[in-house]
């Protein structure tokens, strides 16, 4: 166990390190990058099938007991997020040696995706508010560094927006941690459960608990705190959009997450009730941008903010079957809007272009991709049979249950309202002609168009897989959202059973 | 030219199916229900059951049937056309689909099948791709069609919810009716929408005509015979749990009978073939909800034969109304057109195609002897119950009158008259082409003959799934009344008038079409226009593009939010303690609220940034009144080193005072913003403060540091032992910088190092002239010579004592670095590279290389957690892995601050 836990941080870690140092040739670059992402992803697997066995997993880094080191705790959330990132990491290594081209840029690209991973992967297993917020900076600094890779005028424009917006949600996060270790005097996040309730002003308590929805609701793009996303996410290359699109507003969820099921539940009333106002509105003002765009990743951006309002609805009804749909929803979106941001590149290569309005023609000279943006494009309209369609339903279901029925009519509206957007983009890339004045499309190296494939297709059908037997990511979803409803196990594995 | 094998095997499918579902022909009309399990997510009650009663049957049969005949006429009718194999799946595809959702015990897995049939629409309206009519048509298709679809899944949700399952056996086995939920209301509104979007009811008729730009055979499967009666089959499927209801009856019969008469006279007026096979169809559509929204009981205790009536008239319109569009298609293929007005004199050319029209003509016109015959009577019979509504018969008549011209027209009209010059040559085709019409026709005349069969096997079975209680099976339910059969006269009678007089009629309607100023299609695109608006809009103020904007809502949200909770939470801040306040901290407080107001008021770039630098060198002497001379160090040199390096770039920038000003009212929110962030900032931190102090982590730290970390220093140890994981990502956080800087200025470093531009040459000489001129002399360069090792030595020195006394790993590196950075800025920056030996980025990585190493010693001698510290004496010296973790830190700060340094000096 000691092994399991801090290796998903140190392998991309690692990997990172030799990149940095490396003079290498451009081969020995992707070697190590690739031998790195599927390490990860085998340690991420060890970690999740140690989980799905035993139950939560608690390491003490460097020995000290638990409140007063630090600990890493992988229960089954943290476990699967830790697997679809690495999963997704590895994908983008795959499809990142396909798209970019031989040179510095790829160079620096390789080691800061692996240092972006180790955030991640370190964010999703910190069970310490100080060294989550930590690895929250290394996130943050390797995803500046990503942003402007390349250096046009669009990215570091992009870059400017996205580093104020996210130094404010860093400054406030930083000033809630200290603000919860005021009241408490605690960091670990299972003695901070015990504590709050025994904090006086429970008022004072709820008051911190918003700093932290502010804080974390930046990192994940919620409404009215998203500017920085769809200011930024079109600007890098293709592999780093992707990866973005994947992982990064969902470490802010999946914070949420584990703050407002572990830390603040004492005014259920007043903090998830504003998070379900947060996510109506972040669904509904998400979709409606991404409908007045006619750019692949604008478009795709915006729909990541619709979609974070539907895992924060998970989040917000605060019953397992919502949590269960919200944490369904998150691993379901990982795959499918990393996918889509794959085969807006994808499209990029092969047709030259990502304006809607010069592209055309690609579902009579490309089927093969065509069917490849049609299942995740589907998927995140919620059609069925795909993983979308699971997920919202039981997002609905859950809403249902809790008689949140506007809630439930606005997620199903937005899904509509996701179809009409995703099929705007197959009646304009796909169906329609390519338009004349776009001139022949570019050509692609048949190697190439493997790598660049490749990732996508495997994405897909595991979209298809989940789509048609959700079962196992039901039953995961089932395991880690009872978990969060019952925080006594996660204390009881990091404190350990006989403490307070 | 031959069709590929592929297609042989698509017809080969419903054919197999077909036959398979007559044996159940036997079982079934004896009352027994087939089932099929499949669990599919049965946590949540989600099955893949499949059931095979009376109505499941009946639906089964028509679509293999059907479908047979439709994939055969499609292999032949598409040849040469591309993209053929795509076609024949999604075909094939829709037709599994279908059978899915008839055959669905569930209602998820129903709603599964129900959508998987909508897309398979989707991507055959839209066949014809590169034309912006089909293009439209299948997105309208779709975007209504999953509207109601989607309305319908939460109805389902809520119905589950209330049933506590979603299998439709279960529900009937259970509870039966839903009437009295309370519930009940949104359940059948939310139900509704789905099935009438689907089965194209008026006012949601629209997208079925728009439809036909699919190729017939789509036309004639999905859009006519088998896909838009999904909705009439829900409807069937859900009345013993939602039926019987007032709100039920009338809106089904209000809904149907305004559909159906409606659709009925528009076809009149149409001329394209497709079009008025288009407008029948949502006709037949109404007549079958309409008569699905009967009352259960007939009155005088007969039970209704609404149901009844509404199933047989539904399998007649599938047999003729796809003999129909085959024969349509068929037509279109010999001449080219199918346009009514262009047609006429293919009756001795192609005598097989006119045999099946006439036929289907006469089922569909209701004239025996055919099977729509039969369903007519039906209609009027159970229109004439007592308890049904006085207006049904009368719908039914305006509604079946212009369908019987209709059939006349299409039976007359392209066989007689003169003969036009067609383009194609105008003869009979395939036999493929004209098998189905021929054979789908003459079923509905043999069932017209013999209606024994078709009732007791098929329909009644069928209408007792729907109704629950098995029929009376002592008269046969076909024979009509008197009353029916006069007013089936009057309708042959009104149809024959109309074909007479059938200018008059269509000019007359064209008139009452001009006095509408709206249509529903037109109301489709003002809602397409208008998300299209509100979404422009709302993206334009929203997503601005304006920095100042974005900080402006985010900072808004923040103060109103805090504000908002400390109002409601009653949150009582501790008093200030004012009293208490010493002279010093007056005055530290005095300089920062007088330096904000500058930097606020500044308009120079460089006076706002010394200002801020103000702010910070103040922050820092509050750090050290309150005893934290660590804090307040590290604060004081980053402060400096901010500065400085800001006030270097904020001179290559343009001048500030030139930038647009907002105006005295955007001035003015904001300042309310900053006041409210910074009012509620200081309340929340007054009311923590006032808390009581929580001292158990300092007390531990004090208590371990000596014993277990081996240090006195403890804020070193809490760096590099206690809490070094959090330490291990901060130098992370400095290595990728690092990194990313390197990156960014590699570029033209790397020009630099290879092959130069003679200009750049130049340049490059001409630096190297001017820092010799500032640089080179002796003093300097002596005292450099000598002063490097003395500081690198200390460096070293304050990163071994750090951890008893103040010093460590950062302060060490940062002192190396000054080294360093000395040397390059006297020898320039290859000499300092020279006697670093390495490349500065290597430097960092192996630092954190030796960082994360230092973790790994103890998990891999003794099994314990990554970071642990391991002690041991070496020579005399007590020597531990976090001190090791030291050395990581120091030389990661030493290999990026140098490679900030050398990638800069090198730029110059």
């Amino acid at each position: 166990m000691n092994w399991l836990l801090i290796c998903p941080i140190v392998i991309p870690l690692a990997a990172a390190v030799i990149g940095f140092a490396g003079r290498g040739s451009e081969r020995t670059q992707r070697g190590v990058s690739l031998a790195g992402a599927v390490a990860l992803s085998a340690a991420a697997a060890g970690l999740f099938s140690h989980v799905w066995r035993e139950g939560i997993a608690a390491v003490q880094i460097g020995g000290w007991p638990a409140p007063y080191g630090i600990t890493l705790v992988a229960d089954h959330l943290s476990a699967a997020m830790v697997a679809v990132s690495a999963l997704i990491g590895l994908a983008t290594v795959i499809y990142a040696c396909g798209d970019t081209r031989r040179g510095r840029l790829s160079q620096a690209l390789h080691p800061l995706l692996h240092a972006l991973l180790a955030g991640v992967c370190g964010a999703f297993l910190a069970g310490d508010v100080f060294n989550l917020y930590v690895w929250f900076e290394v996130m943050l600094i390797a995803s500046l560094a990503l942003l402007v890779l390349g250096g046009k005028p669009a990215q570091l424009d992009g870059a400017v927006r996205y580093a104020a917006l996210s130094l404010i949600a860093t400054t406030l996060l930083l000033s809630g941690i200290g603000l919860l270790y005021g009241l408490t005097g605690t960091l670990n996040m299972a003695d901070l459960h015990l504590r709050v309730q025994e904090v006086e002003d429970q008022g004072l308590l709820t008051l911190v608990a918003v700093v932290f929805i502010i804080a974390f609701g930046l990192k994940a793009a919620v409404f009215p705190l998203f500017f920085w996303l769809p200011a930024s996410y079109h600007t890098p290359q293709i592999a780093v959009s992707a990866v973005f699109s994947g992982l990064l507003t969902k470490v802010g969820v999946y914070a949420l997450m584990r703050f407002f099921t572990l830390i603040f539940r004492h005014d259920v009333g007043y903090t998830h009730e504003l998070l379900l106002w947060v996510a109506g509105l972040t669904m509904v003002t998400g979709v409606l941008g991404a409908a007045s765009q006619n750019e692949l990743r604008r478009i795709l951006s915006f729909h990541i903010i619709s979609q974070i309002g539907y895992m924060i609805l998970g989040l917000a009804l605060f019953t397992t079957l919502g949590l269960l749909g919200g944490i369904f929803y998150v691993i379901h979106h990982i795959i499918v809007k990393a996918n889509l941001f794959f085969v807006s590149g994808a499209v990029n290569r092969l047709a030259g272009s990502t304006e809607l309005r010069t592209l055309g023609g690609l579902y009579r000279d490309k089927p093969l991709l065509a069917a490849l943006f049609f299942v995740p494009a589907f998927s995140l309209a919620g059609f069925p049979p795909l993983s979308g369609f699971w997920a919202k339903l039981l997002l609905i279901r859950a809403s249902v249950e809790s008689e949140e029925f506007v809630l439930a009519g606005v997620a199903l509206l937005v899904g509509l309202l996701t179809v009409f957007s995703m099929t705007k983009i197959w009646l304009n890339a796909f169906w329609k002609a390519r338009p004349e004045e776009s001139g022949p499309p570019p050509p692609v190296a048949p190697r190439r168009r493997w790598l660049l494939l490749a990732p996508i297709a495997a994405l897909a059908a595991i979209t298809v897989a989940i789509g048609l037997y959700a079962g196992p990511l039901y039953t995961l979803a089932e395991r880690a959202a009872a978990e969060l409803m019952d925080p006594s196990l996660y204390v009881a594995a990091v404190l350990g059973r006989g403490s307070q | 030219m031959t069709n590929p094998p592929y297609v042989r095997l698509a017809v080969a499918l419903p054919v197999v199916l077909f036959v398979w579902f007559c044996t159940m022909v036997p079982a079934v009309s004896g009352g027994e229900v087939l089932v099929w399990e499949l669990a599919w997510l049965p946590q949540q009650g989600i099955d893949l059951d499949f059931v095979v009663d009376g109505l499941s049957l009946l639906f089964a049969l028509l679509i293999t049937g059907i479908g047979a005949f439709i994939l055969l006429f499609a292999g032949e009718y598409m040849k040469g056309y591309p993209q053929r194999g795509r076609f024949t799946l999604f075909l094939v595809s829709f037709m599994l689909a279908m059978l899915g959702l008839v055959l669905a015990d569930n209602l998820v897995a129903l709603f599964v099948f129900w959508e998987l049939t909508t897309i398979t629409s989707f991507l055959l309206i839209g066949y014809s791709h590169e034309d912006a009519t089909a293009r439209r048509s299948a997105l309208q298709g779709l975007l209504v069609t999953s509207a109601g679809a989607l309305a319908m899944l939460a109805g389902f949700v809520v119905l589950g919810q209330a049933a506590g399952t979603f299998s439709l056996r279960e529900m009937l086995a259970g509870q039966g009716s839903f009437a009295a939920h309370p519930h009940y209301t949104a359940i059948v509104v939310l139900v509704l929408l789905g099935a009438f979007t689907k089965s194209a009811q008026f006012p949601f008729h629209f997208w079925l005509p728009n439809a036909m730009a699919a190729p017939t055979p789509v036309s004639a499967y999905l859009h006519s015979a088998t896909m838009v009666k999904a909705g009439v089959f829900l409807l069937a499927r859900l009345t013993p749990l939602l039926g019987g209801t007032e709100l039920w009856m009338v809106t089904l019969t209000v809904v149907g009978a305004v559909t159906a008469v409606y659709s009925a006279f528009v076809s009149l007026g149409k001329s394209d073939l497709k079009q008025v096979l288009a407008y029948t169809t949502v006709m037949a559509l109404g007549v079958c909800v309409m008569f699905l929204g009967s009352p259960p009981a007939a009155g005088q205790g007969e039970p209704s034969r609404g149901v009844l009536a509404a199933l047989a008239f539904l399998v007649a319109h599938a047999l003729y109304k796809a003999a129909l569009f085959l024969v349509a298609g068929t037509i279109e293929k010999a001449t080219g057109t199918r346009d009514l007005t262009r047609l006429g004199g293919l009756r001795k050319a192609m005598p097989v195609t006119f045999a099946a029209a006439v036929a289907a003509s006469v089922s569909m016109a209701g004239v025996p002897p055919s099977v729509g015959f039969v369903g007519k009577e039906l209609l009027y019979t159970a229109g004439f119950a007592p308890d049904a509504a006085g207006y049904v018969p009368w719908a039914v008549f305006f509604a079946a009158a212009p369908i019987a011209t209709v059939a006349m027209v299409l039976a007359i009209r392209p066989f007689f008259g003169p003969r036009p010059d067609y383009r194609k040559p105008g003869r009979e085709g395939h036999w493929a082409l004209w098998c189905g019409p021929v054979v789908l026709a003459a079923v509905g005349i043999w069932w017209g003959l013999a209606p024994e069969f078709p009732f007791m096997r098929l329909l009644v079975p069928a209408e007792a799934a729907v109704t629950g209680h098995l029929p009376d099976t002592g008269h046969a339910p076909w024979h009509s009344t008197g009353q029916a059969f006069a007013l089936t006269l009057a309708t042959l009678a009104a149809a024959v008038l109309a074909f007479w007089k059938l200018a008059a009629v269509k000019q007359a309607l064209a008139g009452c079409r001009r006095l509408v100023p709206f249509s529903a299609d037109g109301a489709y695109d003002a809602a397409m226009n208008g998300i299209a608006a509100v979404a422009a809009w709302q993206t334009r103020r929203l997503q601005s593009g304006i920095q100042r904007h974005y900080l402006m809502i985010v900072f808004a949200t923040l103060g109103l939010s805090l504000a908002v909770t400390l109002w409601l939470k009653n949150v009582v801040p501790a008093p200030l303690r004012l009293a208490e306040a010493t002279f010093l901290d007056w005055s530290l407080t005095a300089v920062v609220a007088a330096a904000s107001v500058v930097i606020i008021r500044s308009r120079s770039r460089l006076l706002g940034i010394i200002a801020l630098g103000v702010v910070g060198v103040a922050t820092a002497l509050i750090f050290l009144n309150f005893g934290a001379p660590d804090v307040a160090m590290t604060q004081l040199i980053v402060e400096v080193l901010i500065t400085v390096i800001v006030a270097v770039v904020l001179l290559k920038l343009p001048d500030f005072s030139n930038e647009v000003w907002p105006s005295r009212p955007k001035r003015l929110r904001n300042a309310i913003v900053a006041v409210t962030v910074g009012v509620s900032v200081t309340l929340v931190l007054l009311a923590v403060t006032g808390s009581p102090p929580q001292p158990d982590l300092r007390e531990y730290f004090e208590r371990n540091a000596v014993p277990g970390g081996h240090g006195r220093n403890i804020v070193n140890v809490i760096l590099v032992d206690f809490r070094a994981l959090d330490t291990m990502g901060e130098i992370t956080v400095l290595a990728i910088a690092g990194a990313a800087v390197f990156a960014l200025l590699l570029p033209r470093t790397r020009r630099r190092e290879g092959a130069l531009l003679p200009g750049a040459r130049a340049v490059a000489a001409r630096a190297q002239a001017w820092h010799g001129s500032i640089m080179n002399t002796m003093i300097l360069r002596e005292t450099t010579r000598r002063l490097v090792p003395l500081i690198l030595v200390f460096s070293v020195f304050l990163l071994l004592r750090g951890h008893e006394q103040l010093g460590g790993g950062f302060v060490g590196g940062l002192v190396a670095s000054i080294a360093f950075s000395l040397y390059a800025f006297v020898f320039g920056p290859q000499a300092a590279r020279g006697i670093l030996r390495a490349d500065p980025r290597a430097v960092g990585a192996a630092g954190l290389a030796v960082a994360i190493a230092s973790g790994f010693v103890g998990s891999i001698r003794e099994g314990v957690p990554f970071l642990t510290g391991q002690w041991g004496t070496l020579a005399g010296l007590t020597v531990g892995t976090p001190v090791m973790f030291d050395v990581g830190v120091y030389l990661v700060v030493v290999g990026v601050v140098l490679t900030f340094v050398l990638g800069i000096k090198e730029q110059e």
